[in-house]
Formats: structure tokens, C-alpha cells, sequence
């Protein structure tokens, strides 16, 4: 189907280079430079990916982004099963969140988990007038008595918060002073901070740095005893399982893992973190800012990684062994070795189906890059990329370890260039989000949903690898694909009528 | 290791496995969790009449709430007029939300724009957001309309849609005669029904009232035409087509306002309809000279009709109408309204819907029933229930207010199965945890989230309602007409009997009851 396979790297360029063009044409004057900034075909050798990043999303254009409450509430913090986590304001924001990003837990929910609850102060108008901290108060009082066994308490604030001039942290201090020092931990993630969920994250790695690390009180009891081969899982949010699925590779190779952030996390992993001897950061994006306080403030040092496909998981065990002894780097190998087979397997099975199918992706986080190696070990090639909220270091990252030279990047790409592109590129497969899904399956085009793994998972590690091929074939090969034009029409390539 | 390549392993069985349960056993130990013996004494003491007493004494916190924020409702009802975009004036957060909440639901595209207001806009108002986008959205989308509404941050900070769409008018954003209808849609007042009526009334009031002061008010010459407004409804695909095919078999000549349900089931063909169906603006412009309108949810459309009123318009509410009774009422209400006989083939299918009645009843009959939901949703089931003999024990809607209260319990007095039953407004899905350990009942009726309620309480889910995530295609099927109580008939007894078999099929200990004929 793929256009890409026969034309040269050149041919490629300028094809791509011409659809920027062309996509920017529908623009108003102002908005068409504006965009034009953060659209580019890479090039090999350049240090990031010729785009402008981490900037405000234009009005109107039908941006794919979020908000910071959804950075804060919904990756970051929500996940923390043992807290309470109170989206502060009005109904709407907790409900559509609510239980969305399949972040797994073990727990008893209601009683001691609340990852799937959803808590809410439902702003009224009186609240706005008057102020929401009284409320807030008796709130926080209504949680203690009816969910006793919380282990703490997160107040993720809303738009309207930061527009009253609420002071949660006031009431957040008295009631944990009253309740004998427990932590509640306010969060000024109020959507309309920053440009994206980008800097719900780092609001939210600050919250934990300021309410939770600066607060541990060493009582001289560490509830563990330390081992030199402790680290800590840092953004992993348990998507589908992805965390357990990387935990117990860690765990084969010989580390002990002591905390998992977010995903299946608890409080008291996220305080005993700094007597980690490694951070591994999965979530670059959403929790490099925690990782490198803890650099500085503890000593701990941090190394990314990529558990997505076997290429990457092996260059990943490696590289974390390599902070470690001999005992760890045979333990490395010998999992690597363990897995082989399987890899073996799984590539026998599905490369065939899929060597040579091209791909776009627009996600969050980690996955526009990270992914790319797992889609290559299936002999898939990645045509397009691009952040919904990521920064220049994302792009230096993308360019200098993942893309192909002329591949198509769109930097917070919005519904009418991600679908002028896909219509143009005809890739065999999209990867992005639920809002993209369906557009580009009426135009017959294969889809898999790369935030909630389009409610399959885990995708990461050896076992995560398995399903994200099983994944991948069902839907590139999935029959129903030819079906999409009735037999007495005749067949055209797909085509959108509303943007024409 | 138990994954293999020949047979694939998710999250669905891997992590039982040994391998797995030896990990997840040994991370414990780093989680500080509780001693199980306490998880266990609170969970239990959650079922208690004491924890329920305690439960329903909150002020302050909500949990687990069945009630979304207006702007959802605004966009569901833009998105019924040909080719018009919903627009929503505040934080970009917000859109990503509705778009995924609605796509998750009918598993469709969702098409809706934000002004995407940040820090500054927070200090000096959106003004520039609202001249920006409206620009940007009319050139890249190419609608016919553009219905704009108000995240909570707008009104917040009070921006004047009024006189930012004309500002931005001035300012060359869209043509001048371009329809801008607005909707100041606080997510702080009310819930998505609200959002709902505030939506088509601001668009209505567009069309009818003078387009914002730019042109003439219409001058009503009335038709014998009816308006039908469905009213924020997860069911909206199936419920609005059933009534079309009520009304084409009727011979009315009718508008039906909003009409969504093209929008969001659209053929997967090759082509993308961002815009699909709906009511076309010149049928909205029209619908004033109609001699009636009528509102299939009358908490969907509190200020909607009474607006309609004004302009001299009959206007007839209902609450869900689901079967028999409410159905002959809104088939006698057309007739009344229109004049035109009620034709032999739909009495064949009330004919059909009270056979199966028939039929079926004795596995109802005396059932109880827990129904949580949208007021007029509650009201519409909970007078179906009545009607099949079945006691509608425990009626919660977050979003019900005191008249709605007031009027579940005269319906619920009507009826002998109601005896004992009771109406819940503004109590949200943690309340009804304690209902259902406390007073328990047969049978849960509501939307996804009941299975939280299913699982902690073992009080089986019947799904109806909004949204209904992790079904798959229910919203294509009507609740609406003879045809639709025959399908929420169905949904019911088809659950009834999965209850009965499940209880029954442990050989050799019930399945003596574990009958091939039922």
C-alpha cells in the first residue's frame, strides 16, 4: 500500500516537503507561519528534528493536547493507589479522566486502592463566589472517615482554583497537621497553566519533591533493609501492565526493584525512593524533572531506557547493568539469552505478515520515538512522527536514535494536517490516540490506539512484545480492511470530505 | 515463562501466572500496605448500616458522581446541525475530553474545537482567542455554523461571548452573516443535560431572535409541523431514527432539532465525514413556525421549551419514554398535535411489545431493581419497570434536583410495585454502594460505571445508560417506541436469565434447576 518502498530518499524529502506546503496553505496568513515552525522532514545527521516544540497550541485549530490537570491528576499522580486523589472543581474534569488510562493496581479498591474512584469537590457556584476551601476542608475530613485506610491525600486543582485565589495549601497544611502529619500533597495543575500536559508533569514532579520529599521525617527505621542492586522504576504507568511486564525482567537480571512510579506505585515507595542506587526512567518527558532533583539532592543517578521491542529491551538491560557489577551484567545477559527464543518466535510468526508495512504515529511521552525500534524488529518502518507535548529534548533524542532520514514530523499536530498527511503517505497502520482512531478508520485506514494500548497491553518488556506483534498484525491484516468499499463501486484511495 | 508466540498472552491471563503472582506477592513488602486483616474489617464495616448512615451525611465530597459538565452536553447537541463545529471558548483540556468521552462511547469521531486559553488569557481575558480561532477553525474545517460554548475558565473570568463574537466579526474572523450561535455553558451550574438545553436554546434563539441583533427577528407563521427534541441521550443514533420512522409512518411533517445521529454513525467506506446529518439551518430557522414542539426529556430542556413557548408554539415533554404507557402517550401526543390517524401498523407493534410483555413477565414480575442515571433516563425505566411488575427499589440521579425527586415519587405512589421504592437526586454512585449492601436489590440498571457497583456489591448490571464504555454498538439500538421497550424488555430478561443459569449450573449441586426451557 506504502508509497515510501519505491522512491528514493530524495523523492521521499521533496514529496514530504511539498505536503507541508500544501497543508499550510489553509491557513490564515499568521497561522500558516506559525505552524510552519513545528512541521519538518528530517534530516540525517541534524542534532534534533528541525522543529519548535513545547509552545502554545493555536486556537481553533482542533489541537490533539490536554491540559496540565490531565498531566498532574491523570498520568503522574492518579496512579498512586494508595491516595486518595481529589479532582478539585468542578465534575467534569475527574469524570472524563476517570478510570481512562488503564494504569493497573493490585488493591482492595474503595478500602485500601482508590486508583478507580473518582473523588471530587463538584464545584457549585456558591464555591466559586464564596471559595472552595472551606469545602475543601470538610472534604478532606468526609475522606478520612469514609476511607480510613488511606495512605494520603492529593488535591488535584481545576481551572477554577488558580482563578479564586484558593489557597489549598493552607488547608492542606492544617488538616495534615490535624490528622497527625499525614500527607496531603496540594497540586497547582490547573488546566490552563502552560501549553500542555507537559507542564502538569513537572508540576506534579514538583509536588513530590516539595510535599512528600521534603517532608520525610527519618524515624531511623527504613522499612526495608537496602541492597546494592535497588532501583527504582521511574514513568511507567502501568499501562495495560506495562510495569510488571519490565519489573520482572529488572527482577530476573538480579536488581530489586524498591518503587514503581506511578503505575501499581504507593506512597511509601515514592518516600523510600532515595535510598535507590539507580533511577530508570522509562517516561522521560513526564518525570526526567523528578530524576534529576534526586541526582542532585541524593546522588542517585538516572539512565533512560526502552523496554518496546527486543532491539531496544537488550541495548536497555546492558546499558543498566553497566551501572552495576559482573553478577548484574551475566544477570543481563542471561535474560537476555532467557527471552531469545521467544523473540525468536514472535518475529518468526509476525515479521513475515508485517516486513515492509509503514507506519505514523502521533502520541505522548516516550512512545513517538521509543516505539519506533519495536515497529523496526517487526520489519515495519516508521514513516511520520511527531509529540503531542514534547519538548527539544524529545526531538534531539528522536533524531539522534530513532528516525530515518525524511521522515514526516508534525509537532502538536492538529486533526486536519494529521489527516491531510495520512491521506497523502497512505501508511498500513496509525498509532495515536482514541480522538484519531475512529477518523482514520472510516478512511480505511489500519489503527491502534498508543496511549491505552487500545485496551490490550502490556507492550512493554519480552511478554509486552508478543502482544504488541499479535497486536499489530491483527490489525494491519484484519480482513474487514478490504471490505471498505462496496463491490459495485469502484475503489479509490481514501479521501475526507469535510476538509476539501 | 508462559508467553509464546503460538499462543499470545495479555493482561488478561499473564499476570496470573506463577512467575507473576511471585513478583506482585514480593513487591508488597516495599508498599507499606495494610494488614489484610484491617482491609478486611473496613470492608466490611463499608457494607454496614452504620457506614451508609455516615455515608449519606457528606457535604462535601462527591465519589463516583453520575453526572458530567455542561460543555459535553453543548457539544452533543452542536454537532446535530449540519455541518456545524462546536467551538469551546476556555482551556484546550476540556475538548480533548468531550472528543474522548463521546468517542468512547459511540466509538466514532469526535469533531470539536478549542480557543485554547492559557496564563495570559487567564489575566486579560480570551478575546484574542475567540478572533484567532474562529478564523482558524473557518478556514481549516469549512463548517456551515460554528456553535460556541464555555469552559468553567471563560466563565470564571466572565469573557462576553456576545461581544467577542461580534468583535471578532469586525475583525474578519468569519464573514458577518457567517451563524455564530453561543451558549455560556458553566460547568459549575448544573450538569451535560443542562449544557444540553443551554446549547440548542442559544441556537434556536439565534436563528429566531434576530442572529445576536444582525438581522430581523422571524416572524412566526405557523405550519402544522412538529419539533421533536431528543435531549442529551447516549441512545441518540438509535432513539432518533426510531422516532423519524414513528413520525414517516404517521405522515408528520417534522423537524427533528439537533439531530445527531447521522454525526455519530457514519459508514466506514474510505471517507471521513467530519460532518454528517443534522438539522440544517435553514429546518432550524423554520422550526419556529412549528404548532408544537416536543421534548422527549423534559430535564434536557428546561429553558429550551419554555423559550419555544414564548414564540407561541405548543410544547409537550416527556421523560424518556420507554414502553408501553409512554409510548401510547407520546404516539396519542402526535396524533393530537397533528391531527393525523395513528396508523394499524404501530398498533401491531404495541401489540407486539405487550405479547412479549406477556410472555415474559412472571421472570420480572416482583423483581427489584436499582436505576441510576439522567433524571428523565430514571424516569422513563423506572416507569417501565413499574408497568412489568418489577419494584424500581433504589432511583439515584446526581443530576436530579427536588422537582425531579417530587415527581419519581408521585410516579413510583402511582403504582403498587412501588410501594417501599425511592427516589435519590443529587446522591452520587457511593451512595448507591451503600444502598445496595444496606437494602440490596435484584438488579442494577446504569451506565459503565455500575460495573465498579456489580463487582463490590455482586448486584448484576443491566447496561443502560451514558456512557457505555466497554459494550460495544448498544447506542445503534432504540430504547424509543413499541420497538425500543421490546429491546429494553430484551436487555433485561436476557440478564434475568444469565442470573438464573449461572446460580444453576454447578454440576451436580443446582443444576437440577439448570432448565433448557425457560
Amino acid at each position: 500500500m506504502s508509497l515510501a518502498r519505491t522512491q528514493s530518499i530524495a523523492e521521499i524529502r521533496a514529496r514530504n516537503k511539498e505536503l507541508i506546503e500544501e497543508v499550510l496553505k489553509v491557513y490564515p496568513e499568521k497561522t500558516a507561519k506559525r505552524r510552519a515552525k513545528h512541521l519538518n522532514v528530517h534530516q540525517a545527521g541534524k542534532s534534533d528534528c528541525g522543529v519548535k516544540s513545547n509552545i502554545k497550541s493555536i486556537p481553533g485549530v482542533m489541537t490533539i493536547r490536554g491540559c496540565a490537570y490531565a498531566g498532574s491528576k491523570g498520568v503522574v499522580w492518579g496512579p498512586i493507589k494508595d491516595m486518595v486523589h481529589i479532582s478539585h472543581g468542578p465534575v467534569g474534569c475527574g469524570q472524563y479522566s476517570w478510570g481512562s488510562r488503564r494504569n493497573y493496581y493490585v488493591g482492595t479498591t474503595g478500602v485500601d486502592s482508590f486508583v478507580t474512584l473518582q473523588f471530587t469537590s463538584d464545584f457549585q457556584e456558591k464555591d466559586i463566589v464564596f471559595g472552595g476551601d472551606k469545602k475543601l476542608g470538610k472534604l478532606l475530613d468526609e475522606i478520612q472517615e469514609l476511607f480510613p485506610l488511606n495512605n494520603g491525600i492529593t488535591v488535584q486543582s481545576e481551572c477554577p482554583i488558580g482563578l479564586i485565589g484558593d489557597d489549598i495549601e493552607a488547608v492542606s497544611r492544617a488538616k495534615s497537621k490535624e490528622y497527625g502529619g499525614k500527607t496531603i500533597v496540594p497540586v497547582r495543575c490547573e488546566g490552563f497553566r502552560g501549553v500542555s500536559q507537559s507542564l502538569g508533569h513537572h508540576i506534579a514532579n514538583d509536588a513530590v519533591r516539595d510535599w512528600i520529599f521534603d517532608k520525610i521525617e527519618s524515624d531511623g527505621k527504613p522499612r526495608f533493609k537496602p541492597t546494592p542492586y535497588d532501583v527504582a522504576i521511574i514513568g511507567d504507568y502501568n499501562i495495560g501492565g506495562d510495569a510488571w511486564s519490565s519489573r520482572i525482567l529488572l527482577e530476573e537480571m538480579g536488581l530489586r526493584v524498591i518503587a514503581q512510579w506511578s503505575g501499581d506505585g504507593s506512597l511509601a515507595e515514592l518516600e523510600a525512593t532515595p535510598q535507590a542506587k539507580l533511577n530508570i526512567l522509562h517516561c522521560y518527558r513526564s518525570m526526567n524533572y523528578i530524576s534529576r532533583h534526586m541526582e542532585e539532592k541524593f546522588g542517585i543517578p538516572w539512565c533512560e531506557y526502552n523496554f518496546f521491542g527486543p532491539s531496544k529491551i537488550a541495548e536497555s538491560l546492558r546499558k543498566i547493568a553497566g551501572y552495576f557489577d559482573d553478577k548484574i551484567k551475566q544477570g543481563a545477559e542471561r535474560v537476555i539469552e532467557k527471552y531469545q527464543p521467544l523473540v525468536n518466535g514472535v518475529i518468526a510468526k509476525y515479521r513475515p505478515r508485517l516486513e515492509g508495512k509503514t507506519v505514523m504515529l502521533y502520541v505522548g511521552g516516550l512512545r513517538p520515538r521509543h516505539v519506533i525500534g519495536a515497529y523496526e524488529d517487526l520489519g515495519m518502518e516508521v514513516i511520520g512522527t511527531g509529540y503531542e507535548f514534547g519538548h527539544n529534548d524529545d526531538y534531539q533524542r528522536t533524531a539522534q536514535h530513532y528516525v530515518k532520514d525524511s521522515t514526516l514530523i508534525y509537532d502538536d499536530v492538529n486533526g486536519y494536517e494529521f489527516e491531510r498527511f495520512v491521506e497523502k503517505l497512505q501508511p498500513d497502520l496509525v498509532g495515536s490516540g482514541i480522538k484519531e482512531k475512529y477518523v482514520f478508520q472510516k478512511m480505511g485506514v489500519p489503527f491502534r490506539q498508543m496511549h491505552s494500548w487500545d485496551y490490550s497491553g502490556p507492550y512493554h518488556g519480552y511478554d509486552g512484545f508478543a502482544i504488541f506483534a499479535r497486536d499489530m498484525d491483527m490489525a494491519v491484516n484484519s480482513p474487514v480492511w478490504k471490505k471498505t468499499k462496496a463491490p459495485w463501486k469502484e475503489t479509490s484511495s481514501a479521501k475526507l470530505l469535510a476538509a476539501e | 515463562m508462559a508467553q509464546s508466540a503460538e499462543h499470545v498472552l495479555d493482561h488478561l491471563e499473564l499476570f496470573r501466572g506463577p512467575e507473576y503472582q511471585q513478583m506482585l506477592a514480593k513487591k508488597k513488602i516495599f508498599e507499606n500496605s495494610r494488614d489484610p486483616v484491617e482491609v478486611e474489617r473496613i470492608k466490611e464495616w463499608t457494607k454496614t448500616a452504620e457506614y451508609r448512615e455516615k455515608n449519606f451525611a457528606r457535604e462535601a465530597l462527591t465519589v463516583n458522581p453520575a453526572k458530567a459538565c455542561q460543555p459535553l452536553g453543548a457539544v452533543f447537541a452542536s454537532v446535530g446541525f449540519e455541518g456545524t463545529l462546536p467551538f469551546v471558548h476556555g482551556s484546550q483540556g476540556c475538548v480533548a475530553y468531550y472528543r474522548s468521552h463521546l468517542s468512547r462511547h459511540f466509538k466514532e469521531p469526535s469533531s470539536c474545537v478549542s480557543s485554547s486559553m492559557t496564563e495570559d488569557a487567564a489575566v486579560f481575558g480570551g478575546l484574542n482567542n475567540m478572533i484567532d480561532g474562529l478564523a482558524n477553525c473557518y478556514s481549516m474545517y469549512k463548517p456551515k455554523m460554528i456553535a460556541v460554548s464555555t469552559t468553567c475558565m471563560a466563565e470564571v473570568i466572565g469573557d462576553d461571548l456576545n461581544a467577542f463574537i461580534k468583535t471578532s466579526k469586525e475583525k474578519g474572523s468569519v464573514p458577518a452573516e457567517f451563524d455564530v450561535p453561543f451558549a455560556h455553558t458553566p460547568a459549575f451550574v448544573g450538569s451535560h443535560v443542562t449544557g444540553y438545553d443551554n446549547a440548542l436554546k442559544g441556537i434556536l434563539e439565534h436563528f429566531w431572535d434576530g442572529k445576536a441583533g444582525t438581522a430581523p427577528k422571524l416572524e412566526r407563521k405557523p405550519n402544522g409541523a412538529i419539533n421533536i427534541i431528543g435531549g442529551f441521550d447516549g441512545y441518540t443514533v438509535g432513539n432518533l431514527r426510531e422516532i423519524k420512522r414513528i413520525l414517516a409512518l404517521m405522515g408528520i411533517q417534522h423537524t427533528i432539532l439537533a439531530d445527531n445521529s447521522e454525526v455519530f454513525d457514519t459508514p466506514t467506506d474510505g471517507e471521513f465525514r467530519m460532518y454528517d446529518g443534522g438539522t440544517t439551518l435553514e429546518d432550524a430557522a423554520n422550526a419556529v413556525h412549528a404548532k408544537a414542539t416536543i421534548s422527549m426529556q423534559q430535564w434536557c430542556t428546561e429553558k429550551t421549551l419554555p423559550f419555544v413557548a414564548e414564540h407561541g408554539q405548543d410544547v409537550v415533554s416527556f421523560n424518556y419514554p420507554v414502553g408501553l404507557s409512554a409510548t401510547d402517550d407520546f404516539i396519542m401526543a402526535l396524533s393530537r398535535i397533528s391531527g393525523k390517524e395513528i396508523p394499524e401498523q404501530l398498533a401491531r407493534e404495541r401489540g407486539r411489545l405487550v405479547d412479549a410483555i406477556a410472555d415474559s413477565s412472571a421472570h420480572v414480575h416482583g423483581k427489584k431493581f436499582a436505576i441510576y442515571g439522567d433524571p428523565d433516563l430514571c424516569y422513563g425505566l423506572a416507569a417501565f419497570l413499574l408497568e412489568l411488575g418489577a419494584e424500581p427499589t433504589h432511583v439515584l440521579s446526581t443530576n436530579g434536583n427536588k422537582a425531579w425527586q417530587e415527581k419519581m415519587q408521585l410516579l413510583l405512589a402511582s403504582s403498587p410495585f412501588g410501594k417501599g421504592c425511592q427516589a435519590y437526586p443529587g446522591r452520587d454512585l457511593w451512595h448507591m454502594r451503600s444502598l445496595l449492601f444496606t437494602e440490596p436489590v435484584d438488579f442494577l440498571v446504569g451506565n459503565t460505571y455500575g460495573k465498579y457497583l456489580e463487582r463490590d456489591t455482586g448486584t448484576p448490571l443491566i447496561r443502560i445508560g451514558f456512557p457505555i464504555f466497554d459494550r460495544h454498538h448498544h447506542h445503534r439500538s432504540p430504547l424509543w417506541g413499541y420497538q425500543g421497550g421490546l429491546n429494553v424488555l430484551v436487555k433485561i430478561l436476557d440478564k434475568i436469565f444469565d442470573e438464573i443459569d449461572r446460580k444453576t449450573n454447578v454440576l451436580g449441586k443446582t443444576d437440577y434447576s439448570f432448565d433448557i426451557i425457560r
